[in-house]
C-alpha cells in the first residue's frame, strides 16, 4: 500500500508541476556555438536583471529535435546550430506547431585539420581530405565508376605527402561540426572529379551518400561531442590528424598546429573572408511562440546580436568567433527585434 | 616406504614453489593497484591544486566622481549602473603612460577579471565615502594572466605558441618585477556556480545541485527499498512469483545507469512532464538506481538477524509486524544504513544517466529548490572538462578532487556505521 501510495503521490506531483510557469529562459543545441552563448547568457544574466538561462549542449540536430518537438514551457525557447536548419527539421516543426521562428546567424566559424606539434607539418587539398576519408572513391581519374577507399597511408592518396598511416580524429554523425565537414571539404573534393559531379544531376541521393559518407573502417576515428578529447589524443599520437573549430584551435596553439587546406591557413582574416575553404555560418533560432511567454526572450537575443557582442570588436571575438560583416550583422539584428519569421523557401532554392 | 618419502619431498618443491609463486602474483596485482591509483590521484592533486588559488594584480584605484556618480546623488542605482571598467582601464593604464593606442589600452584593460567591476561597486555602496578618494586594492587578474603566472616556464615559449603576445609579455613582467602581483585564495571556487570566465567559475552551485538531488534520491529510496526488503524477506510466502521478482531485483542492479536515464526522459520528462534540468527529475532517476542496492543490502541485514530473536517475540505473543517493527528491523539498521550509505555514493558518482534529463548544462545560478535548474558534481567536472579556455584544466582537477573526498568521507561513515553499530551473533 505504502508503495502504491507513494507512486501515486508522485503522479499527482508530476501532472500538478504541468502547470508550472517557468522564468527562465532555456536553450539547447549545437558544441560549437555553446561557448560563445554560454558568454552571452552569463553577461545577459549579470547586467539585464532576469535570470541566467539555462544553456545544454546537445549537438546541432540533437538541439533541433528538442526545439521541434513543440510549444509549451516544458520545451526549448532557442536552439543553437553550427549549420542551418534542414527542410526535413522545418516540416517536423510545423507538424508540432512551431511554425513561426526566426533566424538569426551570428558569425563563422573555420573547421581546421590540425596535428600535434611534434607531427609533420601538412598541405592537404579538398581533394586529398577527400580521398583519405570517404567511404568510396573513383575507381578511374574520371570518377565515372566507385571501389572501397583502399588508401591506408598518406602518400597513396598524394604523392607529396609523408607516408604515414592516415588517423584523423573527429566528430560523431550527430555534430554539427561533422555536417559541415562532410559538406564542405569531402563532398567538394569528391565534386572535382567530373564523373562524380556529373552524377549530382543524375542520381541526386546516390551523389550524397557516396559524396558526403565517411569511411568506417578504422582510419576514422569518432571522438565524442568534446573537442578538448580530441586535442588530447593528437597531443598523445603525433602521427593523428584532428578535426575541430577554429576556437579549440586558438586556445590551444602551444599544443597543435593546423594544417594548410588549398594553401590556406585556418587564420582569423581567411576565414572570415572565406579564403579558407571548410568555413561555416552558425546560427540560433528563437521560438516566437515562446517571446512573450518567457521573461527575457527579446532581450536575450538583443544582446546576442548587439554589436558590442558579435561585431567586429565584440566580446566574443576574443573568445574565437569570426564576426559577420557588419551590414549582415545590422540585418539580423533587426530581425532579432521584429522577430522576423523564417522563410523556409530560402531552403529549396539550395 | 622411502619411496613414497621421496615422492613427497619432491613434490613439495614443486608445490612449494607454485605457493610462492602464487603469492607473488598476488602482491604484483596489488602493487600495480596501488601504482596506478597514486599515478592518478598525484596527477590530479598536482593540477588541482593550482585551482585553490588565483592571482591578484595590485592597482591604486581612484573612484572619480565625475564616472561613478557625476551628479552627487548617492544612490545605488547611479552607482550600479557606473562605467566601472573606465575606472579599472584608467587605474592600470597610470602604470604605463607610454599606452595610447585604443587597442593596446583595450590588451592592458582585460588584464583584470570582469568580476573586479561589481567587487567595486559593492565596496562604493558599502562605504560611499570612498568617491573622489585613492585607495589601494588587491583586484583578481583574468584567467589568462593567471595561467601564465601559475606556468612560469611559458614565459620562455616562443610568442604564437603563448597565450600572450610579447607586449602583454613585458607588462606582467613589469607588475611580476614590482610585486604588484601575488597569489591569494581562491573565493569564487567556494562559493560560484559555473561561469564561462575560469577565474570567475565555482563548485558551489553544482554542490547544492548534487545535494538537492540525493536528497530527492534518499527520500524516495530509503523508504520503498527498506519496505520492499521487509515485505520480501519476512512477510511475502515463498513461491515461483516472489522468486521471479528477486531474480529480477538481482538483475536491475546491473543494468547499466544510462538505461535509467533513458527511462526518467521516457517516463518523467514526455509523460509527466516534469521540469528539465530539475534536481527533482534527476533524484527520481538516481532512485530508481538504487533501489535495488538498498533491497539488496535490506535483505542481507535481515537475514543476518538469527531466528531466535524471532521465535523468542513471536512466543511472546507478538504479531510478525510488531516482531518486524519492534526487533528485526532495528537490530538490521546497520546494515541497512551501510548499504543506503553506499547507494547514495554512486548516485553522488554518476553522470550518464543525468545526460538524457538535461542536467548536463550550463546553469550560473545556485539552484534554491528542487524544481530549478541545478547540475551536480560530476556533471561540473565534464562540463569544465570539454570547455577550450585553458584555465579549466586546473578547475577540472579541482573538482574531481571535490568529489573524491565526499566519496571518501561517505565511504568512512559507510565503514564507521558498520563497525560501530554492527551486532555480531
Amino acid at each position: 500500500m505504502k508503495k502504491i501510495s507513494l507512486i501515486a503521490a508522485t503522479v499527482a506531483l508530476g501532472f500538478s508541476v504541468e502547470s508550472f510557469a517557468r522564468d527562465q529562459i532555456k536553450i539547447v543545441g549545437s558544441s560549437t556555438v555553446y561557448p560563445f552563448a554560454t558568454v552571452v547568457a552569463e553577461r545577459f544574466g549579470k547586467t539585464s536583471g532576469f535570470k541566467t538561462p539555462v544553456i545544454e549542449s546537445t549537438g546541432s540536430g540533437g538541439g533541433l529535435k528538442l526545439f521541434c518537438k513543440g510549444l509549451g514551457t516544458e520545451h526549448p525557447d532557442i536552439t543553437n546550430a553550427s549549420r542551418r536548419i534542414k527542410m526535413k527539421e522545418v516540416k517536423k516543426c510545423s507538424k508540432n506547431g512551431v511554425t513561426d521562428i526566426t533566424e538569426i546567424k551570428v558569425g563563422f566559424d573555420g573547421i581546421a585539420m590540425a596535428n600535434a606539434k611534434a607531427g609533420p607539418a601538412l598541405e592537404l587539398t579538398l581533394k586529398d581530405i577527400y580521398l583519405a576519408l570517404a567511404k568510396v572513391v573513383p575507381a578511374d581519374p574520371e570518377g565515372n565508376t566507385v571501389k572501397p577507399n583502399p588508401y591506408k597511408m598518406w602518400n597513396e592518396v598524394n604523392p607529396n605527402l609523408p607516408a604515414a598511416p592516415i588517423v584523423v580524429v573527429g566528430p560523431p554523425p550527430t555534430s554539427g561540426t561533422r555536417d559541415a565537414f562532410n559538406e564542405l571539404a569531402i563532398e567538394r573534393g569528391c565534386k572535382k572529379f567530373p564523373g562524380r559531379k556529373a552524377l549530382k544531376k543524375k542520381d541526386k541521393k546516390l551523389y550524397k551518400k557516396e559524396c558526403r559518407g565517411v569511411r568506417e573502417d578504422g582510419p576514422y576515428v569518432e571522438a565524442g561531442e568534446n573537442d578538448n578529447l580530441i586535442i588530447e589524443k593528437l597531443v598523445a599520437d603525433p602521427g593523428a590528424l584532428g578535426v575541430f573549430g577554429y576556437s579549440f584551435l586558438d586556445q590551444n596553439r602551444d599544443k597543435v598546429k593546423a594544417a594548410k587546406v588549398d594553401g590556406v591557413f585556418p587564420e582569423f582574416e581567411a576565414i572570415s573572408s572565406g579564403k579558407y575553404p571548410v568555413s561555416r555560418s552558425l546560427f540560433f533560432y528563437v521560438k516566437n511562440a515562446h517571446a512573450s511567454v518567457i521573461p527575457g526572450v527579446k532581450e536575450y537575443v538583443k544582446e546576442f546580436t548587439a554589436s558590442k557582442a558579435i561585431g567586429n570588436n565584440g566580446y566574443l571575438v576574443p573568445k574565437g568567433l569570426i564576426p559577420l560583416p557588419e551590414n549582415e550583422r545590422a540585418k539580423f539584428e533587426k530581425d532579432g527585434k521584429t522577430l522576423a519569421k523564417f522563410d523556409s523557401s530560402v531552403l529549396k532554392k539550395k | 616406504m622411502t619411496k613414497n618419502f621421496e615422492k613427497i619431498n619432491d613434490s613439495l618443491i614443486k608445490r612449494q614453489k607454485s605457493e610462492k609463486n602464487f603469492k607473488l602474483f598476488g602482491l604484483i596485482g596489488i602493487i600495480c593497484a596501488i601504482s596506478f591509483l597514486i599515478i592518478i590521484l598525484t596527477s590530479i592533486i598536482i593540477e588541482g591544486k593550482k585551482a585553490f588559488v588565483s592571482t591578484y594584480i595590485k592597482l591604486d584605484v581612484f573612484f572619480d566622481s565625475k564616472i561613478i556618480d557625476p551628479d552627487n546623488t548617492k544612490e545605488d542605482s547611479v552607482i550600479k549602473s557606473a562605467n566601472f571598467n573606465e575606472i579599472i582601464t584608467k587605474s592600470i593604464l597610470e602604470n604605463f603612460p607610454e599606452v595610447t593606442d585604443r587597442k593596446e589600452k583595450i590588451k592592458l584593460s582585460t588584464f583584470i577579471s570582469s568580476s573586479a567591476e561589481d567587487e567595486l561597486i559593492k565596496l562604493i555602496i558599502l562605504d560611499k565615502a570612498l568617491i573622489d578618494q585613492k585607495k589601494e586594492l588587491w583586484l583578481l587578474a583574468s584567467s589568462t594572466i593567471d595561467v601564465i603566472h601559475k606556468n612560469p616556464d611559458m614565459l620562455n615559449f616562443p610568442e604564437d605558441e603563448r597565450l600572450i603576445d610579447d607586449k602583454e609579455l613585458k607588462w606582467f613582467q613589469w607588475f611580476l618585477s614590482e610585486e604588484k602581483i601575488k597569489f591569494s585564495a581562491n573565493k569564487n571556487f567556494f562559493s560560484n556556480a559555473d561561469s564561462t570566465e575560469p577565474e570567475q567559475a565555482g563548485i558551489w552551485g553544482a554542490f547544492v545541485g548534487s545535494f538537492l538531488t540525493l536528497f530527492v534520491t534518499l527520500i524516495l529510496s530509503f523508504p520503498i527499498a527498506v519496505a520492499a526488503g521487509v515485505f520480501l524477506e519476512e512477510l511475502a510466502p515463498k513461491n515461483k512469483f516472489t522468486d521471479f521478482i528477486e531474480v529480477n531485483i538481482n538483475n536491475l542492479a546491473a543494468v547499466p545507469s544510462i538505461i535509467f536515464g533513458l527511462l526518467g526522459l521516457a517516463i518523467f520528462l514526455n509523460v509527466m512532464h516534469l521540469p528539465r534540468s530539475a534536481p527533482i527529475v534527476g533524484g527520481m532517476v538516481l532512485a530508481l538506481m538504487t533501489l535495488p542496492t538498498i533491497i539488496i543490502a535490506t535483505r542481507a541485514s535481515l537475514r543476518a538477524v538469527p531466528p531466535s530473536i524471532r521465535e523468542a517475540a513471536i512466543g511472546l505473543g507478538a504479531t510478525k509486524f510488531q516482531t518486524v517493527t519492534h526487533h528485526v528491523l532495528p537490530l538490521s539498521m546497520p546494515g541497512i544504513s551501510t548499504g543506503t550509505i553506499i547507494g547514495m555514493s554512486q548516485a553522488l558518482g554518476e553522470s550518464a544517466p543525468l545526460l538524457m534529463i538535461g542536467m548536463v548544462a550550463f546553469i550560473v545560478d545556485s539552484p534554491g529548490s528542487i524544481f530549478d535548474s541545478a547540475t551536480v558534481l560530476p556533471v561540473q567536472i565534464y562540463l569544465w572538462k570539454s570547455t577550450a579556455a585553458r584555465g579549466f584544466v586546473e578547475l577540472t582537477a579541482a573538482g574531481v578532487m571535490v568529489l573524491l573526498s565526499f566519496l571518501v568521507l561517505m565511504n568512512a561513515i559507510a565503514v564507521y556505521v558498520r563497525y560501530k553499530f554492527e551486532k555480531k551473533w
